[in-house]
């Protein structure tokens, strides 16, 4: 299982495409490594540095329908060979969403209400955040404190995170 | 209880129920193309799993680039060519027999209403318009699917949309499903299919129902499905002849894959279409959407008509209509990529290359290319391009540029203007 923590890289806008985190000309890339760079380096983002804010981040929170647009799993993947193996936001795009889970990675669902509390109180601070599987909990750190934001994940959903994704998952069942 | 379109597929696909509301479907039809594949291969390849579950329901083409354009897209398609040879796949469309997946596929055949069809590409919803559960995966499900013939969804509700009313002239599917978007927005259909019903619809050729069901994805939906009925039987007649009597009978049994009348919709909208006049995008997002007349004179350095969602012998027609004995302006630049061969061919044999080289058209081989600004017609940054595709997100067409959607007519329309404008066969 991969690890599901680190600090946060908040990202203040809805709708943001997968065209957008991992633009089509760097597609013919064929190793996932190659994407590294190039991650959202066309996010519409005001205030955002691709060059320099991802760096370090390992959690991204976000708003609704994240990963919408093309069906690209190179959003997922640029995203992990940035270390980033969680995404949470009110709603993703259908595809995006699997895709996430199908790698073994998390797209995690929480009330626009948590999202917004989210923002408010930590985008100014450095933040970490964890997602605890083993007691549906997101672990918000900040400045010596400690939150904890209850989350529910489908049983399906778990079971491809635990199996590392659904290759795995499907290779043994079917 | 009646039942959806979508419901009866899942019903007769599902081979598994791995949790609440998840189907493990059985598929019958996975679709390949050179950008996505190539990594499932490889990842098959690495796990020693490099096998096919069944070499007659894939079907693959390279089409995103190609001639391939460098050497890192050259071994992309090689990938796909050694592999489809290895597993004796023969529906495997190389240059010279390659077109746009999504007008490829249909126009040789390879759908049927019932059908649970999957590809690593978002744009796969085009397929629902022969009313199969089409739906764009991404590269794992697709490698799944290549190894196991399987594919898990959650079973999506349905969104009805019913079309009221008759298009003015000049006014085109790629209007209508602007305006849906425009309406429901980019996230209006997220995990739900769009069945598009109505008047309308069931007079609509299969070239412009795809452009409908093309852009379902643009407002989240998982799939755009429409109920088959005897223009669909027309369309398929040539592949289906053998195993019916008559084009009745197939309709007959095709119409087992209608929505029950008595089917419960997630929601039902009416969408008027009677007073609709050409539309255009105007921002990163395809629900951006205005009248073309209110973006009248917005300039452009470029006009792209093809795609899979414009690129079909229909299309070209219409902006043929219009270029007719015209010139494109001086300050622009204007590109045609017939979707397939088999629409060039016929293009060619009706004098529709003919009008849009005299206008001073580029006529490329059938590709995605600029769509996705991979090849042939990629924008500078700050340019601003008409084009007949889906997608207007920011760098879509190349980084800093700009896109507007528009139907095959505005893009002609505009490609003479030199700026955005409504098409003479607009009678608004
Ligand atoms: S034409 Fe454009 S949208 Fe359609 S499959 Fe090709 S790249 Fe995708």
């Amino acid at each position: 299982m991969k690890t599901f923590k680190g600090k946060v890289l908040f990202l203040d806008r809805s709708d943001i495409n997968t065209d957008e985190i991992i633009p089509a000309r760097y597609l013919t890339e064929v190793s996932k490594e190659a994407l590294k760079p190039y991650l959202l380096e066309d996010l519409k983002l005001d205030g955002f540095n691709p060059k320099s804010d991802i760096e370090g981040k390992g959690v991204i929170v976000t708003r609704a329908n994240f990963g919408c647009g093309s069906s690209r799993e190179h959003a997922p993947w640029a995203l992990e060979v940035n270390g980033i193996n969680v995404v949470i936001a009110p709603s993703f795009a259908r595809i995006f969403r699997q895709n996430m889970f199908n790698c073994g990675m998390i797209a995690l669902e929480l009330p626009e209400e948590a999202i917004d509390h989210l923002f408010k109180n930590y985008r100014e601070k450095e933040t970490e955040i964890e997602v605890d599987l083993s007691s549906n909990m997101v672990i918000v750190r900040s400045e010596g404190k400690e939150e904890r934001i209850p989350f529910s994940l489908k049983a399906f959903d778990r079971a491809l995170v635990e199996a590392g994704g659904w290759v795995e998952y499907a290779n043994k069942k079917y | 209880m009646g039942k959806t379109l979508v419901e009866k597929i899942f019903e007769t696909h599902v081979i598994d129920m791995p949790d609440e509301n998840v189907y493990v479907l059985k598929v019958d039809m996975v679709f390949c193309h050179e950008i996505t594949t190539p990594v499932a291969i490889d990842d098959l390849v690495s796990r020693g799993l490099d096998r096919v579950f069944d070499p007659t329901k894939i079907k693959a083409v390279i089409d995103h680039v190609t001639p391939a354009k460098d050497t890192q897209t050259a071994i992309q398609g090689k990938i796909l060519r050694d592999w489809a040879r290895r597993h004796r796949i023969e529906d495997f469309f190389d240059v010279g027999r390659n077109g746009v997946c999504h007008a490829l596929f249909p126009e040789k055949g390879f759908v049927r209403p019932g059908y649970v069809i999957i590809m690593g590409d978002s744009h796969t919803c085009t397929h629902g318009a022969f009313g199969a559960f089409a739906a764009g995966v991404g590269t794992t499900d697709l490698e799944v699917g290549i190894l196991k013939g399987v594919c898990a969804f959650k079973e999506p509700k349905t969104l009805r949309i019913e079309v009221k009313g008759r298009l003015k002239p000049g006014v085109f599917a790629k209007d209508v499903i602007l305006s849906i978007i425009g309406r429901i927005g980019v996230n209006g259909a997220t995990d739900r299919v769009i069945e598009f019903s109505g008047e309308l619809i069931e007079q609509m050729s299969m070239d412009s129902r795809m452009t409908l069901s093309n852009m379902a994805v643009e407002a989240g939906a998982t799939s755009g499905v429409i109920a088959p009925d005897m223009i669909t039987v027309e369309y398929l007649w040539p592949f289906i002849k053998n195993e019916f009597s008559s084009k009745e009978e197939a309709c007959d049994e095709y119409s087992k894959w209608h929505s029950d009348a008595d089917a419960k919709f997630d929601e039902v909208i009416v969408h008027d279409v009677s007073d609709l006049e050409p539309l255009t995008t105007y921002g990163y997002k395809p629900d951006q959407v205005k009248p073309v007349r209110e973006m009248e004179g917005t300039k452009i350095d470029q006009v792209y008509i093809g795609s899979c969602t414009n690129g079909r012998l229909e299309d070209l027609r219409i902006a043929a209509e219009v270029l007719k004995g015209k010139r494109i302006s001086e300050s622009v630049r204007a590109i045609v990529s017939p979707a397939t061969p088999e629409v060039y061919k016929k293009a060619l044999k009706e004098g529709i290359i003919q009008i849009f080289m005299d206008a001073g058209f580029c006529v490329t081989n059938p590709t995605c290319g600029a769509c996705l600004g991979m090849s042939n017609g990629v924008l500078a940054p700050g340019e601003v391009c008409a084009a007949t595709t889906n997608r207007n997100f920011h760098g879509r067409m190349g980084k800093g540029g700009m896109v507007h959607l528009v139907s095959p007519a505005t893009a002609a329309a505009s490609a003479i203007a030199g700026y955005l404008t409504n098409s003479e066969l607009f009678k608004g």
